[in-house]
């Protein structure tokens, strides 16, 4: 399935390649780099490009481009997924995936890509038997093997999960403290239009988890309001038929960190939306423009609503801005043409303003269309969709656990268009 | 060689230094002093040698890792080759993992040393350390040397047979290794791939099929004894494996069944109650997971089978195996099934960008065959600013084939909005869009063109060209005369200097020159005049317009255009100096020939409009989810997919060793033995905690476990027993008549229906169990069936005495449930709910759920007019139906109002919403003229006020019907105390809270005809209250989710407050709504 693999950078360089059958020469990823060339954005770059007799899909996070190269028919989704997978797993080990950290760990990026992957095809890709078979970097480790002068990084036998009918949950799993977080996090995407209207509001839900449960633990979350979640994708652990019949999330969970079930609650259900803006934004022939926005609270459930911030991109005309917010800082980008507006919390009896004059390049035509605003905001102890957990049972061990749940609700995708 | 040490310490100091790499690795550090000496490469090799060659395990690992920084940077270290090959054989585990990796790189170029490694890994083969054995066969299979390929097939072949399924994967990963490398071993291969199949680990089938698809995919016959099994497993292969798993179902249910959108196949001639059965037990035995049970036409079990395993993968958190079951429902299922993968690829459209594009652009092919599955997520599509190009321009292909009467005014809105776009190409796009919306919709051509001449004003001078392009090709499909718009156009000419959009406007002139005489040969002038500046394509079109003017009139244009053929004369592009000669000859030939007369007819001849259609149109042609696809273009080994069989080849072929009837027999008694625990064993609630147990387990058999399914076995060694005795009881009777399958059939559900939950879950385990584990000689066990089965029908009879008990008295009935067999067939059933009624009303104040009010209403199904003769009405009989719970009993009268007999009267097709359900009532064999008879069906309206479409058949025609149930009908009562009640209305407030306000006529502002009022309304029940009267409260479930809806009336005087609380905020308003009405009528 996929033939090989190369990491490249933003500035173009292929850093890293791995090739799992015959070797490709780097020279494929030409063909990439004229595509990407063409795109206006990194993001803009077509994620499959055809080239003679190769095929390369790629995908762009945190600056880099993973570059898959396939030679015959395969689903693309199959190698894009993977690829982001791939990508999880680096961060999993080293806690941020970038080049620096990549090319400090070379070895055990090597080790992994060799592991994840046979003949193309994935082997073991759950995070917890990777890291039985190769232990992640570790500070004290590196301590101990450069003192003994011994360094094993990688396991002589096989993960018992890897056989079992449970291949996310590594075995002989001990902690001196049992705990159990729950993060249920929400994501409001929304287009609002020019006059306040909310044209879509949707929500994207997470339960993260963190696991800290020794031997073989088997939870069962139940929620108060389970109805509300009507699509959702789930983490292999869970027992469908459970949720089917019963509307419990009944798991093994794998070790440490992972995502149990995402949601989404689609437009046909009324989202809140939080808060609203009002607006003035125009431009005149010579001198400028004026720039003026408010922020306000709308459906707030009562709640503190932090970390506002704002994005405008604006057209290349616009020159420079000159602004004076009544609370919080902010900065304008005069390449990429964007203003940034960290506005914190919000005291709901003072709304927060800006306001100032937009300087125009000279001789270039005023814009025609007003810059969308980007908002992003954080409001915790509240999931918007009011979603709650209802109590979480743990059978199969006998210690008592700590158990925890947090809820928070941010801002995805949330524009006003103006 | 003392430089050589000293440079070696200069290695150590430097992983001191940078403890954190564990290497000093040049390229890869910041350590100034170890990139120092590393940037000359050349002779650096020299002391990686050196480190291999020595007998220090850190130093080789050091100069392995230096060397793996080396070939994962691309460089060349083939060099090296000797050196490293040596370690192979090394004790120190990481070392020898390196090593592994680099022979892999480099063992292709440098043939003869690697195979000194070869012994090695033969060796390491016969290692009693499964990860030490998969690991070397691993490697062994990547060494791309033609010369070992008998030793890996040895080493598969061996594998393949390996006690650990973790060497039987490695062992399917590499035949495509050995294929690829060896294409004539393939007949060797294609063994060992059937003895891989048979697999039974979840663990191997992934790569089993991986390793098929990649050999010998047209083996599909490979596939026949192990389909079962591997639908059966496919929820627990891991994600990887699953797509693969699927995509080859796919292929494999295309040429195996018969097409599911046939029209009315098998419909008739098919036992009523035969088919029924099959569904049914193949529905408990798999899952209690509501699916359209019946189909017109008779989906084979094994196709069914593989639909229903794969629909759970929809919630896969993989985009790829979502991606791969939506493919599969869309080339395989019935189209009315196709609706339930449009959630799930929404879904997907909030991962990254990537997964997006690709989910999008299948979204438009399937959008283009079915607009209606995704017309309800239309918002999903609309466009942020944010998104990347190639993104917009798919969510606007969606939009635009999406748009429809309804809903272009919403999607003209949106697409406004766009136009304004900085993006300029996504502008662009956005108005042809908005150009293929028009001509498609035709109520908007005229709205859409008054707006596209508007943006011909636009500053942007791009979107001018699109607009002036898209209205070209709009006044071309247009009859009727534009000519204002076309004046408008003619004075752009000017201003626009695109020269697709001029090139536009002087076609359009030239075209209907006619409709604007005065303006045409003004135009003509000024193109004449700056001929010789503007571009080829413009100079073409000036050059017909200048031909056309001159036919139509040549008067004032004759000379203008001789001018124009003179300058093109002369022209460097051959094109245009060619239509110009072309031209004079035939508008202003130097002799009369033949062709001049008809230059009008020729030139001015009407244009066929042209077809604005999706870019997806013809992308149908591949398979979903697949490269191909993607690209619009057949990629390497890319196969089409097959058409369906007209005939399906033959079944049996899927058959294992334990044919199907069997697996029934076990399923009955299983189901048996579980009935009579309950109903014989000492406490009914012990058992049903082991239930829960089992099903607890179900979906993993881990150590824990093992408690369980020993308890189980017990009890299915039990069963036997019983089974055994009852067996040496009766007579063997081979063949039960007929008609006998009938009333065993209804207990079947019965039961199916009270112990639903815990019996469902519990059959699955055992029957797989017994699938798997015990299967029972065959012949003993055909033989066995019948006689069982007239055995099961008493058994079940008996057992049903105690349902109907517990029906009955839920039902108010208090012991009237008839003889044993009454409730067995489905027209009795509504004899008893007219029993229910009386029943309801003596025994008003019985805490048990039961219908507090009967409406009389019935409603017209089929007017006896439009029927023919025959007329059919229904109504709600609000007992709780025999089929399901979550279904709505309908009662329906059919009467003869003919002057012939009618016979066949059945139910015909069905077109429903997804996730609903008919249950159809048993066929009227005949009908008397003037006589009518009431029957009872069931339906699942999945909570929505959906109309249930279907079709009445009698043996000469067929009838359209559809039947819609008020709000109140989908509702079924549920007991709740007072406090109960209030501290759930507390949750239910906001939006899922409707209130509203009537006046009540002054006759009907008592007590109890509000209550009665309410009750006729909706199917509820009052809760007790002990405060004062003038609140009245009530509660229900909805049917088939069971969402509590609450609804308080507080009558003030000659008012009243109705407050509705449902989560489902539309069964909320709509309930709402009918109360206010009912409430306020006098």
């Amino acid at each position: 399935m996929i033939n090989s693999l190369f990491i490249i950078n933003s500035s173009g360089d292929v850093f890293m390649e791995k090739h799992w059958k015959s070797v490709i020469h780097k020279s494929i990823c030409d063909y990439f780099f004229e595509e990407q060339g063409k795109a206006g954005s990194p993001e803009d770059v077509p994620p499959v490009i055809a080239t003679p007799h190769h095929y390369l899909l790629n995908i762009y996070r945190n600056q880099l481009y993973f570059v898959a190269v396939v030679t015959t028919e395969v689903p693309p989704l199959f190698v894009i997924e993977f690829l982001h997978r791939i990508f999880d797993t680096f961060e999993d080990y080293f806690t941020e995936c970038s080049e620096t950290t990549l090319k400090e760990h070379f070895v055990i990026v090597y080790e992994l890509l060799d592991e994840m992957l046979d003949n193309g095809f994935p082997l073991a890709v759950e995070s917890n038997i990777l890291k039985e078979l190769i232990r992640p970097p570790n500070f004290l480790r590196t301590i101990t093997d450069t003192v003994t002068g011994k360094n094993t990084g990688v396991s002589a036998t096989l993960p018992t999960g890897q056989l079992s009918n449970v291949p996310w949950r590594r075995t002989g799993v001990k902690y001196t403290n049992n705990e159990a977080y729950f993060d249920v996090i929400e994501e409001i995407d929304a287009i609002i239009d020019k006059q306040g209207n909310t044209v879509i509001a949707e929500v994207q839900g997470y339960i993260d988890c963190l696991i800290k449960l020794s031997g073989m633990p088997d939870l069962t979350l139940s929620f108060i309001n389970p109805r509300l979640l009507d699509d959702i994708s789930f983490h292999p652990c869970v027992r469908y038929k459970r949720w089917e019949s019963e509307k419990v999330l009944s798991f093994v969970p794998p070790d440490g960190n992972f995502r149990l079930i995402s949601y989404h609650i689609g437009a046909n259900n009324m989202v809140a939306v939080p808060l609203y803006i009002r607006h003035n934004i125009q431009y005149r022939e010579g001198s400028g423009g004026r720039f003026e926005v408010t922020i306000g609270p709308k459906q707030t459930m009562g709640k503190v609503v932090e970390n506002i911030s704002l994005e405008v991109p604006f057209p290349k005309s616009v020159l420079n801005l000159t602004l004076t917010p009544s609370q919080g800082k902010y900065t304008f980008d005069p390449v990429g043409k964007i203003l940034t507006w960290d506005v914190g919390r919000m005291d709901p009896t003072k709304l927060p303003s800006i306001k100032g004059n937009i300087s125009l390049q000279s001789g270039h035509p005023i814009p025609e269309s007003n810059p969308t605003i980007n908002m992003n905001f954080s409001i915790s102890q509240m999931a918007i969709s009011g979603i709650k957990v209802n109590r979480l049972d743990m059978y199969g061990e006998k210690y008592k656990p700590f158990k925890g749940v947090k809820y928070m609700t941010r801002a995805g995708k949330f524009q006003f268009r103006t | 060689m003392t430089s050589n040490s000293f440079q070696l310490g200069g290695t150590g100091f430097g992983n001191d230094k940078a403890p954190s790499t564990g290497s000093g690795e040049g390229d890869f550090t910041n350590d100034p002093a170890s990139s120092g000496f590393f940037s000359e490469n050349f002779k650096r090799h020299e002391d990686l040698k050196a480190m291999l060659d020595g007998n220090k395990d850190n130093l080789k690992l050091d100069a392995m890792k230096r060397i793996i920084g080396m070939v994962a940077k691309g460089k060349d270290a083939s060099d090296l080759f000797p050196a490293v090959v040596k370690n192979v054989v090394s004790k120190n585990l990481e070392v020898k993992k390196l090593v592994y990796v680099y022979l892999t790189r480099y063992a292709e170029e440098q043939q003869d040393l690697a195979l000194l490694s070869i012994s090695t890994f033969q060796r390491a083969l016969k290692d009693p350390n499964q990860l030490i054995r998969a690991s070397a066969l691993r490697v062994l299979s990547s060494i791309r040397v033609l010369m070992i390929s008998p030793i890996m097939m040895l080493a598969i072949k061996e594998a393949v047979m390996d006690m650990s399924p973790y060497v039987r994967k490695t062992a399917a990963h590499a035949i495509p290794k050995l294929y690829s490398l060896d294409p004539e071993s393939k007949e060797q291969l294609v063994e060992v791939i059937e003895k891989l199949l048979g697999d039974k680990t979840t663990l191997v089938a992934g790569s089993a099929i991986q390793a098929f698809e990649e050999v010998c995919p047209e083996r599909i016959d490979l596939i026949h004894k192990n389909y079962r099994k591997l639908c059966n497993l496919l929820v627990d292969v891991e994600e990887w494996g699953q797509v693969v798993i699927v995509g080859m179902m796919t292929r494999y249910a295309r040429t195996q069944f018969v097409s599911p959108n046939q029209e009315g196949a098998g419909e008739d001639g098919k036992n009523f109650y035969e088919s029924e059965e099959d569904e049914d037990e193949k529905e408990e035995t798999e899952e209690n997971e509501d699916e359209p049970k019946k189909k017109p036409y008779i989906m084979d079990s094994d196709h069914r089978l593989l639909l229903r395993q794969t629909k759970p993968l929809l919630n896969s958190r993989n985009a790829a195996v979502v991606m791969s079951v939506a493919q599969l429902y869309h080339h395989c299922a019935p189209k009315s099934e196709v609706g339930v993968v449009a959630k799930a690829l929404i879904r997907l459209l909030r991962g990254h960008k990537e997964v997006q594009y690709i989910v999008l652009s299948n979204i438009a092919t399937m959008t283009v065959a079915r607009r209606d599955m995704f017309e309800a997520y239309l918002k999903s599509f609309y466009i942020r600013s944010s998104d990347p190009t190639h993104i917009k321009l798919l969510k606007l292909e969606i939009l635009t084939s999406l748009a429809t009467e309804t809903n272009i005014s919403v999607i003209l809105r949106e697409l406004q909005t766009y136009v304004t776009s900085t993006d300029k190409e996504f502008a662009a796009a956005t108005i042809q869009a908005i150009g293929r919306c028009a001509s498609n919709i035709a109520e908007i051509t005229d709205t859409c063109l008054s707006g596209l001449v508007h943006l011909m004003s636009n500053r942007d001078e791009s979107v001018v060209a699109e607009s002036v392009v898209v209205i070209k090709k709009l006044l071309q499909m247009q009859t009727t005369e534009h000519k204002d718009i076309i004046t408008h156009m003619a004075k752009m000419v000017d201003e626009i200097t695109v020269p697709m959009a001029r090139a536009s406007i002087l076609w359009l002139i030239g075209e209907y020159s006619e409709r604007v005489p005065k303006i045409a040969p003004d135009v003509l002038r000024k193109m004449a005049k700056s001929f010789i500046d503007e571009e080829d394509i413009v100079k073409l079109q000036i050059l017909n317009l200048a031909a056309k003017m001159c036919i139509t009139n040549s008067k004032q244009t004759r000379l203008l255009c001789q001018y124009v053929f003179n300058l093109a004369k002369y022209d460097q592009n051959y094109d245009i100096r060619d239509r110009s000669r072309f031209l004079r000859q035939l508008i202003l030939p130097a002799e009369k020939g033949p062709l001049a007369k008809h230059a009008k007819k020729i030139l001015l001849a009407s244009k066929p409009a042209p077809v604005l259609q999706s870019k997806f149109e013809d992308r149908d042609q591949y398979q979903l989810g697949t490269l191909s696809h993607i690209l619009n273009n057949k990629t390497t080994g890319y196969k089409d997919l097959p058409e369906w069989p007209e005939e399906a080849p033959d079944p049996s072929v899927r058959n294992v060793e334990i044919p199907v009837p069997e697996v029934t027999t076990k399923k009955s008694e299983r189901k048996k033995a579980t009935k009579d625990k309950s109903f014989y064993s000492e406490s009914e609630s012990s058992s049903e905690d082991e239930d829960s147990d089992e099903e607890s387990d179900d979906s993993d058999e881990d150590e824990e476990s093992e408690e369980e399914s020993e308890e189980e076995s017990d009890d299915e060694d039990e069963s036997e027993d019983e089974e055994e005795s009852e067996d040496s009881d009766i007579p063997q009777k081979n063949n039960a008549p007929p008609k006998q399958s009938a009333p065993k059939k209804a207990p079947k559900v019965e039961k199916s229906e009270s112990e639903e939950e815990e019996s469902s879950s519990e059959e699955e385990s055992s029957s797989e169990e017994s699938e798997e584990e015990k299967p029972p000689p065959k012949s003993k066990a055909s033989k066995k069936k019948p006689a069982k089965e007239t055995k099961a029908a008493n058994q079940n009879n008996t057992d049903l005495l105690l349902d109907i008990d517990l029906f009955g008295s839920s039902n108010g009935v208090t012991s009237s449930g008839g003889t044993q067999g009454s409730i067995l067939t489905p027209s009795m059933a509504s004899a008893m709910s007219n029993l229910t009624i009386s029943g309801a009303s003596s025994t008003s104040s019985s805490n048990f759920v039961q219908p507090m009010n009967i409406p009389l209403k019935s409603y017209d199904l089929l007017n006896r007019m439009t029927g023919n003769g025959l007329g059919i009405t229904y109504k709600f009989t609000r007992t709780i139906s025999v089929f399901s719970p979550k279904m709505v009993s309908i009662e329906l009268t059919l009467t003869n109002h003919g002057e012939s007999p009618l016979s066949g009267i059945k139910v015909g097709k069905k077109t429903l919403q997804p996730g609903m359900e008919i249950q159809d009532f048993p066929e009227i064999a005949s009908l008397g003229t003037g006589a009518s008879t009431s029957v009872l069906m069931a339906i699942n309206f999945n909570d929505t006020t959906q109309p249930a479409k279907f079709e009445i058949c009698t043996l000469e025609q067929t009838f359209k019907v559809s039947i819609t149930a008020p709000v109140g009908e989908l509702l079924q009562p549920h007991t709740m105390g007072l406090q109960d009640f209030t501290q759930q209305q507390g949750k239910l407030k906001g939006m899922t809270e409707n209130t509203g306000k009537v006046t009540l006529p002054k006759e009907k502002s008592d007590a109890k005809s509000v209550v009665t009022n309410v009750l006729t309304v909706a199917n509820m029940l009052q809760v007790p209250s002990s405060e004062s009267d003038t609140v009245y409260r009530f509660a229900a479930k909805t049917m088939s989710e069971g969402v509590l809806v609450l609804v308080s009336v507080s009558v003030n005087e000659e008012s009243a407050n109705i407050v509705v609380n449902c989560e489902k905020m539309v069964i909320g308003t709509m309930l709402l709504k009918d109360l206010k009405s009912l409430l306020a009528k006098s």
